[in-house]
């Protein structure tokens, strides 16, 4: 723990996807329960470097503040992990922040998860209903499935078990942990399970299942403790039952 | 036949749910928000959803959620729709259980609930103490397959600037800006539904997530759309001070069986755990021993500022108070409360399972809002809808929890058809409307763009914006006393005067943060003002608007609607009775039964 009554930051900034990266130090006076946010925002009020240099305000997403939105992943201290729930306390100094290295920079800290959305959007996460309509109650769910299930959905898309995976890189278009597991959430649901194999098919392929190297990296960077690297093992075995499936019946 | 166009503005629960209907109704629709709309803050509802389904065997019914309702808010609230939304709630925990929310189950795999504030039934459907983050996604996921076919164009990263409104007063689309790019455009659209939620950014810190600024609120104000009720903020009892956000815990905590207490000796130095049982003051259960820690949040929230500064029983003196669950089973808490005990322990190190919680009140919520017209969710301007928090008319003079999740889905799902059904009838459509309408509303922001860019003074957005924060919730939040609503009211007036000095520490044109933080400060503090002003004009305690100087509730002169209206750059407040129809109103007493 820092005994220095000082936080010092070093922050990699970037002006716009066109510019390059710079590095540049900040300083702040300490305070009890400070963490990386709070720093951000001291740095907005007086957005004035170590060496006296006025600058600009370093951009950043947040939101909730209470890790539960996904919006302020970035890396710290060169690990992936949300801003609002880093203790200044349990980091060392200077604290490093850069943006999430596996998507593109929008401005600084700001990045875009766009693909993510996107995977979703291929892998149909959603249960497909009829209607708003009522139509009566849900199938009923024994506790033991949605105690199961329930971490599962508490996925915050914020990106950081795409970070720490190295299948996930310029040459390969692998979705990322939390779209896998996303699948498994919908398969495992009573009315999800009906169209299990149109979600199955859409992780095979490129950027599927097939192109996780089993690195498990994922799992400790998440911050919901989501059991990862279980939902890709389960969707590698249903992948593999289509595919067998599919090669019998032809 | 012309196909007509609809706008949301705001992808929370309402925006959604309303997205999701107008999609059904075969109208396209376009959706902005701020953030991704799963970052949306309703994520951060934690403790369930009501609905008087009756499956505890008490004998609950939708009339005794809308008799709770209409008594918890303080009979402030128009009565015919609340008892709609209370009928309709049942039928909207079954949607949500068929999107696939994994709600907490019985052994027998039925729905389970819990028990709420200011109610004496087991009321609450909740997935964890996660609830409104599971229900945002259900209903995200459902707006993603509507997309994958087509009918929905989501605009993420786009704030909403302002209505473009006609010389007829009729509204015609919207100019927003791009977060990334800065270009002001406008989008024509026949009808558009506002669920920009809610206001906390006023108050500088508050449960609220940062895009909870009310901007959009202000800046339809500003452009003729009334408020209502401003006054009526809802301060949650039970929250975790922190310097960036005053962290929500969730009344669910208390639902499970949570206590309130403090040590009875004034002072106490000892840690929690080694003060014996008869050392603690439960004052929650000691005054209240109907409902005990369960009363309804304005009446929790004033016994703990009684304890703390009337008392002077406070933590070791500190304004904090024990919010213990040490005696639950871990089991129980952790299948059931987990997702807040867990931002405890991270923002804290210390395990709420092991140590009582310290907590105390925070600015939570707004029950006022845009001034909506019943069962259409319309404004007073045509063209323009409203659901969810922004809007006023479900919670009366106070929300009780968990009936905020109810309202935006019955709000967003009625405004959608509403608002479907009104752009179908509309002789000339917004594509239709002269170009120069747009032009000059896109002209109009462009300005301020450039007029805040290029402006040097000495005023710095983030100092003004603090001190707004301190002002209300100093003066404008639990009591409320009118000379210093009158200085504060000053005060705010002298930060807009400060507000036209500000000097952006970033004049560039990309990805501006600053620059959009500024123009969102500029609607806060007028809105700030209609919220004092609001409270000032009020002479009478209600809900959670409370004044000792008039410390009853005085159906006489004020059981009725406070509406605001700007006119000519001016505050102009009006009143208009209350629809008390169903039930009459009767004192609200929670020391005993009703």
């Amino acid at each position: 723990m820092p005994d220095t009554k000082q936080v010092v930051l070093l922050i990699k900034r970037q002006a716009s996807p066109q510019d390059p990266a710079r590095w540049e130090e900040f300083a702040m006076p300490w305070r009890p329960s400070m963490n990386v946010i709070i720093c951000l925002r001291d740095i907005a009020e007086n957005p004035v470097t170590c060496d006296g240099k006025k600058t600009t305000p370093v951009s950043y997403d947040s939101n909730c503040l209470e890790e539960v939105c996904g919006s302020c992943a970035m890396r710290i201290n060169g690990k992936a992990g949300m801003a609002c729930s880093a203790l200044v306390d349990r980091l060392e100094q200077p604290i490093r922040l850069e943006p999430l290295s596996k998507f593109p920079v929008v401005r600084d800290l700001s990045v875009d998860r766009q693909f993510m959305f996107d995977s979703l959007k291929r892998v149909k996460a959603w249960i497909p209903i009829d209607g708003s309509y009522n139509l009566g109650e849900g199938p009923r769910i024994a506790p033991a499935v949605q105690e199961k299930a329930y971490p599962l959905s508490r996925c915050i898309t914020c990106g950081n078990c795409l970070e720490v995976c190295p299948q996930v890189n310029k040459h390969n278009n692998f979705m990322g942990a939390a779209i896998f597991s996303q699948v498994r959430l919908f398969n495992m649901h009573p009315t999800g399970a009906m169209h299990a194999k149109e979600r199955i098919r859409a992780v095979m392929g490129r950027g599927g299942i097939e192109d996780c190297a089993n690195a498990q990296n994922c799992v400790k960077a998440c911050p919901k403790e989501i059991p990862l690297t279980e939902s890709l093992a389960e969707i590698n075995r249903q992948t593999w039952k289509q595919a067998l499936l599919d090669w019998v019946i032809g | 036949m012309r196909q007509p166009k609809i706008i949301i503005v705001g992808g929370g629960l309402a925006g959604l749910m309303a997205t999701i209907r107008v999609a059904e109704a075969g109208v396209p629709v376009e959706l902005f928000s701020i953030v991704p709309v799963k970052r949306s803050h309703s994520v951060c509802a934690q403790g369930g959803i009501n609905a008087a389904k009756n499956q505890k065997g008490e004998g609950d019914t939708t009339q005794k959620h809308f008799d709770d309702t209409i008594y918890g808010g303080d009979f402030l609230a128009n009565q015919p729709l609340v008892k709609r939304m209370c009928e309709a709630a049942p039928g909207i925990i079954d949607l949500l259980d068929r999107m696939g929310v994994m709600f907490n189950r019985t052994p027998e795999g039925l729905l389970d609930y819990r028990r709420f504030g200011g109610t004496l039934y087991h009321r609450t459907a909740f997935a964890g103490a996660t609830t409104g983050q599971q229900l945002l996604y259900a209903l995200d996921e459902q707006v993603r397959r509507h997309e994958s076919e087509g009918k929905v164009a989501r605009r993420e990263g786009w704030t909403f600037l302002s209505a473009v409104i006609d010389e007829a007063r009729v509204c015609h689309g919207i100019c927003a800006m791009d977060l990334r790019s800065m270009e002001v455009k406008t989008f024509p659209a026949d009808a558009v539904i506002f669920c920009t939620g809610g206001i906390g950014a006023i108050f500088g810190r508050s449960t609220n997530s940062v895009v909870c600024t009310g901007s959009a609120q202000s800046a339809l104000f500003q452009q003729g759309v009334d408020y209502a009720n401003g006054e009526f903020i809802q301060v949650h009892p039970t929250a975790i001070p922190g310097e960036d956000k005053l962290r929500l815990m969730s009344e669910s905590a208390r639902g499970e069986g949570g206590r309130v207490w403090v040590p009875k000796k004034s002072g106490d130095k000892r840690t929690a755990r080694s003060i014996p049982e008869s050392e603690r003051f439960y004052f929650l259960e000691e005054w209240y021993p109907k409902y005990g820690n369960l009363v309804p949040r304005d009446i929790a929230t004033r016994a703990i500022h009684r304890i703390v500064y009337q008392e002077k029983l406070g933590i070791d003196g500190q304004a904090a108070v024990y919010l213990d669950v040490t005696h639950i089973p871990r089991e129980t808490l952790n299948r059931k409360l987990e997702g807040i005990l867990e931002i405890y322990e991270k923002f804290l190190g210390v395990d709420p399972r092991d140590e009582p919680m310290k907590v105390f009140p925070a600015m939570h919520y707004t029950m006022g809002g845009i001034w909506v017209n019943g069962e259409d969710q319309d404004t007073n301007v045509p063209g323009i809808f409203a659901a969810g928090e922004c809007e006023y008319q479900y919670h009366g003079a106070n929300r009780l929890g968990a009936n905020s999740l109810v309202s935006c889905i019955f709000g967003g799902g009625i405004a959608g058809p509403a608002a479907a059904k009104y752009a179908r009838n509309l002789e000339k459509s917004a594509e239709a409307t002269e170009s120069s309408v747009f032009a000059r509303e896109q002209m109009r922001q462009e300005e301020k763009n450039q007029a805040l860019i290029a402006q040097e003074g000495a005023e710095n957005p983030i100092a003004i914006w603090k001190e707004m924060g301190e002002i209300m919730t100093e003066h404008v939040t639990v009591t409320r006393v009118n000379k210093d609503l009158q200085s504060a009211y000053t005060r705010l007036t002298d930060l807009e005067a400060r507000y036209k000095k500000i000097n952006l520490s970033d004049r560039s044109r990309w990805s501006n943060q600053t620059l959009n933080f500024a123009r969102e400060l500029e609607n806060m503090l007028i809105l700030a003002r209609v919220i004092t002003m609001g409270a000032f004009c009020r002479n009478e305690s209600r809900g959670a608007h409370y004044k000792p100087e008039f410390p009853e509730r005085d159906d006489t002169r004020w059981l009725k609607t406070t509406r605001a209206k700007w006119a000519d750059g001016e505050i102009k407040l009006s009143y208009e009775p209350v629809d008390i129809s169903q039930i009459p109103p009767r004192p609200r007493r929670y020391d005993a039964a009703k």
